[in-house]
Formats: structure tokens, sequence, C-alpha cells
């Protein structure tokens, strides 16, 4: 074990998987000074037949990753910042999320898109979407958010080594939060498996992502006026573990789903609507969706700050909640 | 500077009567699937190569099937050129369980990666960033192998291209850009969509570039050639601009639809005596490789062929939803 950020787990990842698999290529913008510190030292590792810099072209990016991946090389495709999948969404969105489909089951796509989410450092409307929910909806494509260093290192390694296209986003939160990373060659975390991260009984919380910290300090907060919250990371929305959520409604009764995106089909909305659908003989109070407002991101702090959830929000809906 | 080296290259007897047949095939098995579209036989939608022919298959003869290619919409001939089976084509058409995709796909998706076909693709120009990576796949592996993007004037147009000359300009990709220009753009003209030369735009990026009668199927097949050498010896990305004619609609059920033609009969008239398959069957003629007997014996075995296909996907059953639940991800229930 040792003691990691989420970025530097991610590059312990493709590390051990780039050794492990001497096929994997992985390129993107800016790759080789890396921006986020994820791909640091691969160039140098595994050098320019593996590792490459492109253009900024994310067009050509996405589709080339998933002819790569069709034609047996696993690649990772980093795009920096997750609003950039949307300039190259039709490699992501026409391509890897239909091609299995539409061959027949003949391709398999090991392509896995890397990008950044998420607001809160005021780098403005174009650089702090939480754009999974419009990737929920493509139908065959995998999704991971990762909350924990441990979880973005046994997600990333469960991609690498399956045969599935994912988009790997990655909660992107100032001054994030470091922990405990196994170093077993072998560390996997399966997909469309959630976490508890806490087990409780009168409340359950559904956090995505950076939404999962904040969480845990709302927990805390409950706690102090003595409710026991049941706390679920999903990890991966696709495939989403709905069996883990529904079976702790049936047990709580109460449902606060937080999620950063935009509220209007958000994530939180699915969810609410699974629980709605397979506990509602179980709910005892309506189901709360903690999430942002449907508008862009404003550049100025503390306009950011009141947009986006945090733990305060969470603890307020819990109340609502708690008094039906 | 940036031009193909030219050379004498020529395919042999051999090369040109395979070439002939196959654009046969191309050709009989899309009037096929024409025929069954307009009688209502199908249920999508088919875009036909019928002009185009001769593209397809002389650049497809110099590959093998670890080679790829990335295709359109149009993408029979691509299909049927880099080794697909009849059989399989026209079932897929036809939304049969037997079809290349088990009739998943349909006509616009046509694959066959057991043969390096990476798929017809029903988004313009998105066959070739997917071609462009399999050129990645193949640099990377190292075996020699290439790809091919075919694409048309119309996905000339899409951002995608200029970005993958420069990837593949700077990655030395063994990639040929094979641009099938057949002046139209979906519906329309393709000088109203298109500024300047394409052929240029490939030149701006030092890419080796040759504009080439693409109904002249030695013509392709010669700068084809030239094309693969330098993919295969590691000398990066080769341009092939194909002048060409579609003889069919942009889609085969356009004229339900459209209220006014926007090609005229003199043109597609013009074109008919350009049409690649008796040009070459006229100069197999002249080259006393081909007499009316042995025409009218290839066109009944591929007649033969054709009838054969439609008969086994006719004899096929449609696909079960269990085929689309296993066919979204691999060891994963969608």
């Amino acid at each position: 074990m040792a003691k990691m950020r989420l970025t530097q787990a991610i590059n312990a990842a493709y590390f051990e998987e780039m050794e492990r698999n001497e096929r994997i290529v992985l390129f993107g913008e800016d790759v080789e000074v890396s921006m986020f510190g994820d791909t640091r030292g691969l160039h140098a590792r595994f050098g320019s037949k593996r590792v490459r810099n492109t253009p900024i072209s994310e067009s050509a990016m996405t589709g080339m990753a998933v002819g790569a991946a069709m034609a047996g090389t696993p690649a990772i495709c980093h795009l920096m910042f997750s609003n950039f999948a949307l300039t190259g969404f039709d490699g992501i969105a026409n391509q890897a999320a239909k091609l299995r489909l539409m061959t027949g089951g003949q391709a398999r796509l090991p392509v896995t898109f890397v990008a950044a989410i998420g607001a809160g450092t005021s780098t403005g409307a174009q650089h702090s979407d939480t754009p999974y929910p419009m990737f929920m909806n493509l139908g065959g494509i995998n999704i991971a958010v990762p909350a924990t260093p441990a979880d973005a290192k046994g997600l990333m390694k469960s991609a690498l080594r399956g045969f599935n296209p994912t988009i790997f986003l990655l909660p992107r939160v100032r001054g994030a939060t470091s922990g405990e990373v196994s170093d077993d060659p072998d560390f996997l975390v399966p997909y469309g498996k959630a976490s508890i991260m806490q087990e409780g009984s009168d409340l359950t919380i559904v956090a995505i992502g950076s939404c999962v910290n904040h969480a845990i300090r709302a927990s805390k907060a409950l706690a102090e006026e003595g409710v026991s919250v049941e706390l679920i990371d999903p990890r991966t929305l696709v495939p989403l573990d709905t069996d883990t959520i529904v079976n702790s409604v049936r047990k709580t009764g109460r449902l606060v789903v937080v999620d950063e995106a935009r509220d209007r089909c958000s994530a939180a909305s699915h969810i609410a609507a699974v629980v709605g659908d397979e506990a509602f003989s179980s709910l005892k109070a309506p189901i709360k969706r903690v999430t942002s407002p449907n508008i862009p991101m404003p550049y100025a702090p503390a306009l950011e700050r009141a947009l986006l959830p945090d733990p305060d929000k969470i603890v307020a809906a819990a109340r609502l909640i708690m008094a039906v | 500077m940036a031009q193909l080296e030219s050379r004498n290259l020529a395919p042999g007897p051999e090369r040109l009567l395979a070439m002939l047949e196959r654009m046969l095939l191309i050709r009989r098995t899309e009037e096929q699937l024409g025929a069954d579209s307009r009688s209502g036989d199908l249920p999508g939608n088919v875009h036909l190569c019928a002009g185009q022919e001769a593209i397809a298959v002389a650049v497809c003869d110099h590959l093998s099937d670890n080679d790829y290619v990335g295709s359109t919409h149009r993408g029979h001939g691509h299909f049927l050129a880099k080794g697909g089976s009849a059989r399989s084509l026209i079932a897929e058409v036809h939304a049969k369980s037997t079809g290349a995709c088990g009739g998943l796909g349909g006509s616009m998706h046509v694959t066959d990666l057991s043969k390096g076909m990476i798929g017809a693709n029903g988004i313009v120009g998105g066959g070739i960033g997917l071609a462009a990576g399999a050129a990645l796949s193949a640099q990377v592996a190292g075996q020699g192998q290439l790809a091919v993007a075919f694409f048309g004037d119309g996905a000339s147009s899409q951002g995608i291209l200029p970005e993958v000359f420069n990837i593949a300009a700077l990655w030395k990709l063994p990639l040929i850009l094979v641009c099938e220009y057949n002046g139209y753009s979906e519906f329309s003209a393709s000088s109203t969509v298109n500024a300047g030369e394409i052929a240029d735009r490939a030149k701006a990026f030092g890419i080796p570039t040759e504009v080439v009668d693409g109904n002249d199927v030695e013509a392709v097949w010669a700068s084809a050639a030239i094309a693969v050498e330098r993919a295969r010896k590691g000398e990066g990305p080769s341009f092939i601009e194909a002048k060409t004619y579609r003889l069919r609609g942009h889609l085969e059920a356009e004229s339900g639809f459209l209220q006014a033609p926007y090609r005229s009969e003199e043109e597609i008239a013009e074109w008919r005596t350009r049409d690649p398959i008796p040009r070459l069957a006229s100069r197999l003629a002249e080259m006393s490789l081909l007499s009316s007997a042995d025409l009218d014996a290839l066109e009944a075995k591929v007649a033969a062929d054709v009838k054969d296909a439609l008969q086994f996907a006719n004899d096929s059953a449609p696909p079960e939803m269990e085929r689309v639940l296993s066919s979204v991800f691999v060891d994963q229930r969608p």
C-alpha cells in the first residue's frame, strides 16, 4: 500500500498495464508534459512509438483511438478536459459506442477515453462541465467516475485489461484528496459494482465523483444530529449497480442523490427514477437530488460555489426528508 | 514535389481478369439490391456505388486480409473488393442473421474484420479516422500492414480529413487516403460545396498526391501500387483522388422524395459512356484476353453467384434479440 493522489494512482495504473501489455498505446494533447500529471513519465519509459503527443485535433484523436482498438491495439485517448470530448464526439458517440453492435459483435474495442470533469476552479463554462449524463445516453460505452485514488487505479486497470470502450472521468477538485492504494499488480475494481463507503440505517446518500467527499462531510454532520447515513459511490455509471442502491433504499426508506452534473436528465435524476420504480413502496419521503442548476457555469468563484453541490446543501436536503 | 513518382506499372492479364470479375460481382450484386430496394423488399436504404467499382477493386487488389479498409455509407463495393462475400453482403442488407453483421448493421455498416474490412460507416468521414487508427495500429505492430481510407468528395469537407492529413504526415502512418470524387456531396454538386482542388489540400501537408481517372482500373491500380509500396516501406501516407461518377442516386429511394432532379440526364448519359466495366472489358478484348464468349461466361458465373447469395439470404432467419444483447459489450450484458 502507498498513499497517493488520484492522478498518481492513475499514473501507476498506466505504468503497470503498459508494462503488462506492450500493445497498449497512449496519445493525446500534451501527454508528454502532462497537465494533470497522470501521464507523467510514460513517454520517457515507453517511447514515441507507444506514447504520442497529438495535435489539437479531437475528431481525429477519438476516431483514431477507435480504429486502433478495432485493429487490435488497445488505445488510451487523453482528451484533457471533458468538454473537448464534445469536439471529438463522433469517435465516441457514433463510433465507439455503436461499432460492436453495428458489426454484429465482430469488433472488440479496447479504447479508453480519459478526461477531467467538474467545476470549482474558475475555468469558465467551457472547462467546467460534468457531461456524463449525455455519455450515459449513448448506449454502448462504459463510464467510470472514480472518487478515491484506489478506485481510480483499480477501475483504470480493469478498463485497460478489458475489451469494451470506456470513458474514464477524473473528478477535478481543489486539493484533491489522497488515499491508500494497493500495489498488487492485479488489483482490479470491477465495473458495475458500487462501493458502500459507510453503512447506515436512516438515509441513503448516493454520491458521484467529487460529490463523494461532500457526502462524507455531510454524513459526519448528520451523524451529529443522530441521522445514520448509508453512503454509496456507484463508481461506474455504465454499468450502474442499481441493485446495491435499490437494496439500500429498501432498508433506509430515504434517498438523496448528489451529482455535480446539471439537474436536467442528470445521473441523479436517472438514479431517482430507477429507485422510484423499484423501491416505491419502501420510500418514506420524496427522493431529493442535489445537483447543479440548468445553466452554464460562471467564472466568478463566489457564483461557482453558490451553484455547485456542497456538504451544506446535502445536509439541508437530508433534513427536509428526515422531517417527513 | 509532392507528386507520386510516375512509373510504368501495369497489372498483368490475370489481375485484370480477376478485377473485371470482382467489378462485375459488385455491379450485379448492387443491381439486385437496388431492385430489392425499389420493390420494397429491404427494410432500409441502400447507397449504390455503380460506376465507381474500379477504384475499390484496383486499390484492394494490392491488399491482403491483414491490411485494413475503412469505408463509407456507399460501401458495398469496398466490402466485396476487400474479399467479403456476396452471401454475407446480401444477407446483411436483407437484415438476416447470416449477414456480415448478423443483420444488426445493415447496408451502411457492412463489416468483415476477418478480411480487414473495418466497416462501411454511416457518418460521412467516419471511416477516415478509423482507418487512420488502424494505420497507427499497423505501424505499432510493425508487420508491414497498411490501411486505406475510402471517402468521397462530400467527406472532404469534414474537419477530420485535414486533421488526419496532419497526423498521418507527422507520424508517417502507413495510410492511403483515396478520395472517390464523384462530383456530388449527397444531393449537392461538389462545385457548390468544395472550394479549390481537394488534392491540393493533401499537398499542403506534404503528402504525395495523384489525381487519376477513377474509371480507368489500370490507372488506379498503378497509382495504388506506388502508394502501397510507400506505406509498406514506412514512407508515410499517400493521397489518391480518383475522378469518377455514381451512375445511381445518392440513395436508391431518392426519386420517392426529391421534387426535382439534381443531375441532368445528359450528364448521366455522358458518364455512362465512361462506365469502367465495359471499358475494362473492351480493353481486355483489344488485348485478346477476353472474347465475347468469355465475357458471357463471366457474366453467367457472376449472375449465378448473385442468385445463390440472394437465395442464401432468403433462406436465412432474421436475427434474434439475444444477438443484440450479446453484441453491445464483450462479456457484459447491456
